[in-house]
């Protein structure tokens, strides 16, 4: 068995995650905008005697040191050295996807090319010849349709053969023209003198090329100082007799090539005309009615997921309480009364009460899975543009802002699309504010016990509106004063419209899903038991209770315990904003993850009401707390505290510890001024 | 290049200027350098052919590059002269 490392590059959006899990039947995250995946990706597959290492790079337009994608790209082909460099192109748009295996191929790797969206170039009436386009390109073509999985056997054999095959020198690679080929022969010469391990290392033409096109990173491998100054003079020359910078014209030559290669080797048989694309983009990035149909859109989606998942939670509500009715009702008399507490209070009551929501979920991760494949996610950072513009960042900011609404974590991976370290910083920073996945969990256990049926709609609507809102006014103070800059240029491709898979779109639903179900055996069961013995211990002594009834002494049982300590401690500071210390405890818990707010309350008011026909949660909270409490709870939830997954993210992408705490503070602080207010004048108002 | 065929061109124009349906094509762009070489990996070069499908006005451009839609702020826009 021989091993071979095979990585995948291409422009973003190619369908290179589609080929690689078609190749190693992984089920990475697929997605129709341009910078899904932002990580390598490993994968292995055995084919033949070949036993293959997959790596997904993230995708790039270019190879050069502009961009922290480029480098990881780049730096993983030049130093880890890929037995073959399979680059996956959007056929259906070759040229400009040619430019990248230009250079991929001035690298001097054994190279493939999967001529990926195979399926699309048909439709567009191209036709390719591609036994000669392979002889120009010198490297075999395997055309292959990632999402459906055409082309696998084909492409393997490609890599295997390519990978057991000899060098050869190439006779065919971009001339970039008499003078600028003078000047790479002068630079190549120099070269040959000293930075003998740099020169074996990446190859003599490609050093030079680089250096003259003014590689800040490559130029700083060079410590030859003759070899420097033999770069500038070229330069100087080059701009002085091209009137241009040689990396403009170099780039201007590999299109050249390109499309001398293209010319012979594809027919096009019919004009690009207006399609469907054009025509949806025709209303939804309308100038006027482009933002109102976004809105519009994001009110079905989070309409949706809490109307039509309402139904399905009613159900697991109704099992959840008949769990615990029989497990009451057959538990043997007089026997450890407290395991039966735990299992039914602590157990159904934490971890039931935040699996009632997994139809939530799904049906929002659902939506936004459809957002993604569909191709609207690039259209709604279109759309946004122009608002994002006068706080400073740019639309693509709002692509992770977008995958905030169903968990704060990936979105903040996703904003390494943003080139510029301020704007990406301000987007991280107010990611939070958009209402994610769990939080949704509060506001469907809270809307329903406070609001009239026909304001549950517009009052969910509300909530996230405020989010959205507070997280623009937020990123806009952010770019006055700390993450202060320029605004970096707004370029991005609008991917044609595809229907979204049913299978793309279900593994995407159930692998949120699980992961929410894997939490709520995993941390939230765990953490319920822990809260559950807090709310029971220490117990208080027998004459603190004398005189009570049942109900009273297990409320007062609760204060006593340790919950209640913390929470009655906590409660001073609450009280402003309407919270007593049953909510205090609550919100200190949903720091751990939000979900926990939901468990601690169904814990509470399990533990301190009694056993039989106790009322619902719901009920209780009606019971016990005003609508406008009920609202506060809802607004501080949306903005405080991110959860301590977030607050690691944060940490592992900005670098910092400081961001991570700046971020957890300063929300929690915003939300504290914010629900304050909101209280205190809707008290005198109400 | 001749005087005559220097005559008969118009001048470059920033691609700002551009009306919705129109076919363009790039003379120059006058970027930094970071944003010259991303605007060339994405097939904006010295002549090539751009359509506009919409000019925002004040929102982003949207241009169709070698079969590709491309969306450009107004600050790029205004950087890339056009004939
Ligand atoms: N019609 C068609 N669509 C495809 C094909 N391959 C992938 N797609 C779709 O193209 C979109 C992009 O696919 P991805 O695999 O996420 O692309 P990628 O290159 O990994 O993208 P980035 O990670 O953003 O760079 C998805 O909507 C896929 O379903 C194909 O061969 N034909
Ligand atoms: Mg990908």
């Amino acid at each position: 068995m021989k091993s071979i490392t095979v990585a995948l590059a291409g422009n973003p959006n190619s369908g290179k995650t589609s080929v690689f899990n078609m190749l190693t039947g992984a089920r990475q995250h697929v997605g129709n905008y341009p910078g899904v995946t932002v990580e390598k990706k490993e994968g292995q597959c055995t084919h033949r005697d070949w036993r293959i290492t997959f790596v997904d790079l993230p995708g790039t337009y270019s190879l050069t040191a502009y961009s922290t994608e480029e480098l990881i790209a780049r730096n993983y082909i030049q130093e880890d050295r890929p037995d073959v460099v399979v680059d996956v192109v959007d056929a259906s748009n070759l040229e400009r996807n040619l430019y990248l295996a230009t250079q991929i191929m001035e690298m001097d790797v054994p190279m493939v090319l999967a001529f990926n969206m195979s399926d699309l170039a048909r439709r567009r009436g191209l036709e390719f010849d591609l036994t000669q386009l392979s002889q120009l390109l010198e490297m075999p073509i395997v055309p292959t349709v990632g999402n459906k999985g055409q082309g696998r056997t084909e492409l393997l054999d490609a890599i295997v053969e390519t990978a057991g095959a000899e060098r050869k020198e190439r006779t065919h690679r971009v001339t970039y023209g008499g003078e600028i080929e003078d000047e790479l022969l002068r630079i190549e010469e120099t070269l040959g003198k000293t930075d003998g391990d740099v020169v074996a290392r990446y190859g003599r033409r490609w050093l030079a090329i680089k250096l003259l096109e003014q590689d800040e990173e490559v130029t700083s491998k060079i410590r030859d100082r003759q070899v420097l100054e033999a770069v500038g003079q070229s330069v100087t020359h080059l701009r002085d007799i091209l009137g241009d910078e040689p990396e403009i014209v170099m780039a201007d030559r590999r299109y050249g090539f390109i499309s001398g290669a293209c010319q012979e080797t594809i027919q096009s048989s019919v004009e690009r005309r207006h399609d469907v694309s054009d025509t949806i983009d025709a209303v939804v990035t309308n100038r006027i009615l482009g933002l109102p149909i976004f809105l519009l859109l994001m009110y079905v989606v989070f309409f949706l997921t809490f109307k039509v998942g309402s139904y399905p939670m009613e159900w697991l509500e109704a099992f959840f309480g008949a769990l615990a009715d029989g497990i009451v009702r057959h538990w043997p008399e007089g026997h450890a009364e407290w395991l039966q507490s735990l299992l039914v209070d602590g157990v159904i009551g934490g971890v039931g009460g935040v699996l009632v929501f997994l139809p939530n979920i799904l049906l929002l991760f659902m939506a936004i899975a459809l957002l993604e494949d569909s191709g609207y996610m690039a259209r709604a950072a279109f759309v946004m543009d122009r608002i994002m513009h006068k706080i400073g960042l740019h639309g693509k900011s709002f692509i992770p802002m977008l995958i905030g609404f169903g968990c704060s974590v990936p979105a903040i991976m996703a904003t390494r699309i943003l080139e510029n370290r301020r704007s990406r910083l301000t987007t991280i920073m107010v990611i939070p504010l958009m209402s994610c996945g769990a939080r949704l969990t509060i506001y469907a256990l809270f809307i329903p016990a406070f609001f009239p049926q026909h304001w549950q709609g517009p009052m969910l609507w509300l909530i996230y509106l405020i989010g959205i809102v507070l997280g623009i006014v937020a990123a806009k103070l952010l770019r006055l004063t700390v993450f202060r800059g320029e605004t970096t240029p707004f370029v991005m491709e609008l991917p044609p419209y595809r229907m979204p898979t049913s299978k793309g779109v279900l593994v995407h639903t159930w692998q949120r899903g699980w992961l929410y179900i894997r939490k709520a055996g995993t941390v939230i069961l765990a953490l319920s038991i822990v809260l559950w013995f807090a709310m029971n211990f220490p117990k208080p002594p027998a004459d603190r209770l004398s005189g009570l009834d049942t109900q009273e002494a297990r409320q007062e049982g609760l204060r006593y315990s340790t919950v209640g300590r913390v929470g009655l401690a906590v409660e001073p500071v609450l009280q402003p904003l309407g919270f007593d210390w049953k909510i205090g405890t609550a919100l200190i818990g949903s720091v751990a993850a939000k979900e926990l707010f939901v468990s601690q309350l169904g814990i509470i008011y399990a533990v301190e009401s009694p056993d039989e026909d106790s009322p619902s949660l719901r009920e209780q909270l009606r019971a016990n707390y005003t609508p406008l409490v009920g609202f506060c709870v809802m607004l501080f939830c949306l903005i405080s505290a991110p959860c301590v997954a977030t607050v690691a993210m944060t940490r592992q992408e900005t670098n910092s510890w400081r961001w991570a705490l700046f971020q957890f503070f300063g929300l929690t602080g915003l939300a504290y001024a914010v629900t304050l207010v909101v209280y205190q004048v809707g008290r005198i108002w109400l | 290049m001749s005087e005559a065929v220097r005559v008969q061109e118009k001048p470059p124009q920033p691609l700002s200027t551009a009306r919705a349906g129109q076919t363009v094509r790039v003379v120059r762009i006058d970027a930094g350098r970071g944003l010259n070489s991303r605007l060339a990996s994405m097939g904006l070069v010295a002549s090539a052919e751009l359509k506009v499908v919409s000019n925002g006005h004040p929102g982003p451009f949207v241009l169709i590059v070698k079969d590709a839609k491309v969306v450009l702020g107004r600050g790029v826009a205004q950087k890339i002269l056009v004939r």
